[in-house]
């Protein structure tokens, strides 16, 4: 009897898969010829690039970087790469760049607004990165105040009479409920500061810088221009805008009637009109609202009016995050016997805003972008520095080239706060 | 007795109550926060009163029937510079609703198609897309507006360059449409006598294409029926309007531009102002529909389609029935807001001099008669009623397609 059974003993080699099934063939088979369409939208999106690069490529790399004026840039060009060639001028970019960034700053004062821009890298840090120890955000705290002085100049006694106003409103917070009750120490923190800030804070800082003249040279604030005006608008509204958001988001959930009413009206006003009216009324009527004789500078007023803005649309998005909190949180804060206040601070609010981060963060990036609108009421932000070196006789014609570097100011800045959002939502998520 | 009887039945009423007693002290608040708050918008007020009074131009809307004295090249209504400048302020309101409406279209269209194209599984498409909307996204729209502007005004040829008996540049499309970097000009319909049976036809036809719609929908839901419901609509669109207009004697024709001596001579121009914010609000308002429309179809879940599939229903006919339905849900409200903004946004028309409210009220009208306090009334008491008119629709309509639970 023999065995008929055959069993194979060794192992056949393994056969490589077939080509369509492996490697950059199988890749592009599925990603982009998967299908007739598929294949059609890949074709037209391939010509589409090669029509883009081929006119972008040559003008990009033919181009000029020294020239003083567009005729001068088009003749360089001419002259290296043939007649005819079309090439960019970035010549405008190399020669006004300083303008574009600080707008017409004392050039001999540069330092100024680069060492507030890196001071601002330095107290932003700790507030983006948990990981850096909270005992910075106190530089963080005093940032606003170093900047400020730092472009505009002038007294240090200003910035200083300012923080007292804060030193006071957190003095009365602290160890005034011991003595009046809570109500009346919260009533003493806002208007001690106010009193200060309105009455006192610039006869004293006056008076004091007659006595001990600590300042810097002061820089006039229609000098205060390009990016820096950006940057400077920009930050202010959105640190200022959150926690005047959080408020107007509380008070339109609150009960009370009169409080919520307030807030709503307010809300939906700012929400109901474009940003431009509220830069008009900035320009032409804030001053009419003061008492006569009053006047204060037009970045501020701008500021005023750009921080309002914000905060509505803040208010709104928060107030999104609160809605979308399970009721649950608020009950069991209250079954915990914790105050309006307290049962807010812990638990309420590190939720809303946790839910939220991506719509804020989109606020500060619609609100950054925002900030060239100021142009349009003649102060000169890049874009009103554009309009006014495109109406110089040297670089009258010029488009791209200009328009492309203010794009890649905003984009750059645009760009990485929404990725930065996108790290913190990871970074926070408690979910499984 | 008596009286310890009574304090003990009835709590007499102590000031301090108003603070600590959680039942008087919301009212307490309130009440502050009232009087807070009259007090600010007194203040306010009265130094606004003050400051006009001491200007010499006291709170008066009798500007408005002024004659205005400029003029404005891109309106929809019958104006001219000795009009008022309340007619002016009408031709910059329906200005802001073209330019608005305009942008609503090309944006919804141009941002759905973004939008499901970014999640096509071809590789190099839904990058395209996304570098797109990122590019669009994180540049202020103003630069794209100006950008827009410089781009028509320095690549588009010349007016004198269509001149002449052998000109440079000739008119496109038949000699019927010419872009010029002073505008772009297009040919007028004339409607003759006789025309008014072809108008009317056709917007019954657009009733016969809703009602067709109802009754379809509602014999599907009878008998499972399935009509193809496109091409009868199309078909009802056309052809009952254009046998009208055959079977009357083409009673509209076209009045198409020519060149004069100097200029372009009849139909209508399109300044290039009113071309580049509506390109620029468009492609820039466009980047948010597309991510909003990506976040609506995304949010649908996988289930469902998969359901859809166990069902035997064809992935064309998945998309329409089950996905888009429950997804529209989701990008409706947010598409709608960024209408808004577009609306909004519609008033940087003044960096391009395009006349909208903004331009013709809030700025030469402003300039001219020196009266911001007004203007500016009006011109945010306009905005706000668009806003407000537009929310309001918006949310009857959430209500309405709110899915309908226990």
């Amino acid at each position: 009897m023999s065995n008929l059974s055959y069993v194979r003993t060794e192992m056949l080699q393994e056969q490589a898969p077939p080509v369509t099934q492996t490697g950059i063939v199988m890749w592009l088979r599925e990603n982009m010829f998967s299908s007739i369409g598929n294949s059609i939208l890949t074709i037209v999106s391939g010509v589409l690039i090669y029509m883009v690069l081929a006119s972008i490529v040559p003008w990009f790399w033919q181009s000029s970087w020294t020239a003083h004026s567009l005729g001068e840039c088009r003749e360089a060009i001419a002259h290296t790469y043939g007649e005819g060639t079309e090439g960019a001028c970035f010549s405008v970019i190399t020669e006004r760049y300083n303008q574009l960034l600080f707008g017409f700053y004392p050039s001999e004062l540069y330092w100024r607004p680069i060492l507030a821009f890196v001071l601002l890298l330095l107290a932003t840090a700790p507030v983006l990165f948990p990981a850096i120890p909270s005992k910075y955000l106190g530089f963080s705290a005093l940032y606003p105040f170093a900047g400020f002085w730092l472009i505009w100049g002038g007294s240090l006694w200003v910035p200083l009479a300012a923080i007292f106003g804060f030193a006071l409103a957190y003095a009365a917070a602290v160890y005034l409920p011991k003595v009046i009750g809570s109500l009346g120490s919260v009533i003493a923190a806002i208007l001690l500061p106010l009193i200060w800030w309105i009455g006192l804070s610039g006869s004293v800082a006056d008076g004091l810088q007659n006595v001990v003249p600590l300042a810097i040279q002061s820089v006039d604030s229609i000098n205060i221009g390009g990016f820096t005006l950006s940057v400077m608008i920009g930050i202010t509204g959105i640190t200022l805008s959150l926690p005047i958001g959080i408020l107007l988001a509380l008070g339109r959930q609150s009960n009370l009637f009169v409080v919520k009413t307030i807030c709503v009206g307010f809300i939906e006003f700012i929400r109901g009109v474009p940003l431009i009216t509220l830069l008009f009324v900035a320009s032409t009527l804030l001053n009419y609202f003061m008492p006569p004789g009053t006047s204060f500078d037009l970045i501020l007023r701008v500021m005023i009016m750009v921080t309002l803005f914000a905060s509505a649309y803040m208010a709104e998005v928060i107030r999104g995050g609160l809605a979308a909190l399970p009721k649950g949180q608020y009950e069991a804060a209250d079954a915990l016997g914790l105050d309006y206040w307290k049962a807010t601070r812990l638990i309420i609010m590190p939720q809303a805003l946790k839910i939220s981060i991506p719509n804020i963060v989109s606020n500060f990036i619609g609100l950054f972008k925002d900030t060239t609108l100021v142009s349009i009421i003649g102060l000169m932000d890049p874009i009103g520095l554009s309009t006014a070196i495109r109406a110089n006789q040297e670089w009258n014609g010029i488009v791209w080239e200009l328009f492309a570097f203010i794009a890649l100011l905003f984009w750059i800045v645009c760009f990485s706060m929404s990725r930065y959002s996108m790290y913190l939502e990871r970074k926070l998520k408690t979910g499984h | 007795m008596s009286m310890a009887d009574q304090t003990a039945s009835k709590p007499s009423f102590r000031l301090s109550m108003l603070i600590y007693d959680t039942r008087y002290r919301s009212m307490t608040i309130q009440v502050i926060a009232l009087i807070l708050f009259m007090l600010a918008v007194a203040w306010l007020l009265s130094n606004a009163a003050s400051n006009l009074a001491a200007l010499g131009k006291p709170l008066s809307f009798s500007f408005l029937s002024q004659p205005a004295g400029y003029d404005i090249n891109q309106t929809l209504i019958e104006y001219n510079n000795q009009m008022s400048h309340g007619r002016a302020a009408l031709v910059g309101i329906l200005n802001t609703l073209l330019v608005a409406f305009l942008g609503c279209v090309l944006a919804t269209i141009l941002g759905v198609t973004i939008g499901v194209l970014r999640l096509s599984n071809n590789w190099i498409v839904s990058r395209l897309m996304t570098i797109y909307i990122e590019t669009f996204r994180n540049v202020p729209v103003l630069l794209w507006i100006l950008l827009t502007m410089a781009v028509l005004i320095e690549s588009l040829p010349k007016i004198a360059l269509f001149r002449g008996e052998n000109p440079i540049n000739t008119m496109s499309f038949g000699n019927s449409v010419a872009f010029t970097n002073a505008g772009t000009f297009i040919p007028k319909p004339i409607f003759l006598s006789g025309s008014t049976p072809v108008v009317v036809i056709f917007f019954l036809s657009l009733v016969g294409i809703w009602a067709f719609g109802r009754w379809a929908h509602k014999r599907q839901d009878e008998t499972g029926v399935v009509l193809p419901t496109f091409s009868i609509k199309l078909a009802i669109f056309f052809l009952p309007s254009i046998a009208a207009f055959y079977i009357l004697g083409q009673p509209i024709t076209l009045e198409y531009p020519v060149m004069a001596r100097f200029r372009f001579e009849g139909g209508f121009v399109i300044r290039n102002s009113l071309i580049a914010l509506w390109l620029a609000l468009s492609f820039y308002t466009a980047a948010f529909i597309a991510e909003a429309v990506r976040a609506g179809i995304q949010a649908v879940s996988h289930g469902q389609t998969e359901a859809a599939a166990a069902l035997g229903i064809r992935p064309r006919r998945t998309m329409q029935l089950i996905v888009l339905p429950q997804a529209l849900r989701v990008i409706i409200p947010p598409m709608i807001s960024q209408y808004l903004n577009l609306t909004k946004n519609s008033s940087l028309a003044i960096a391009v001099g395009y006349m909208d409210i903004t331009g013709t009220l809030g700025g030469i009208t402003l300039n001219q008669t020196g009266r911001e306090m007004e203007s500016l009334v009006i011109l945010m008491a306009c905005y706000l009623s668009i806003s407000i008119t537009v929310s309001l629709f918006m949310n009857w309509y959430n209500e309405s397609i709110k899915m309908k639970e226990r």
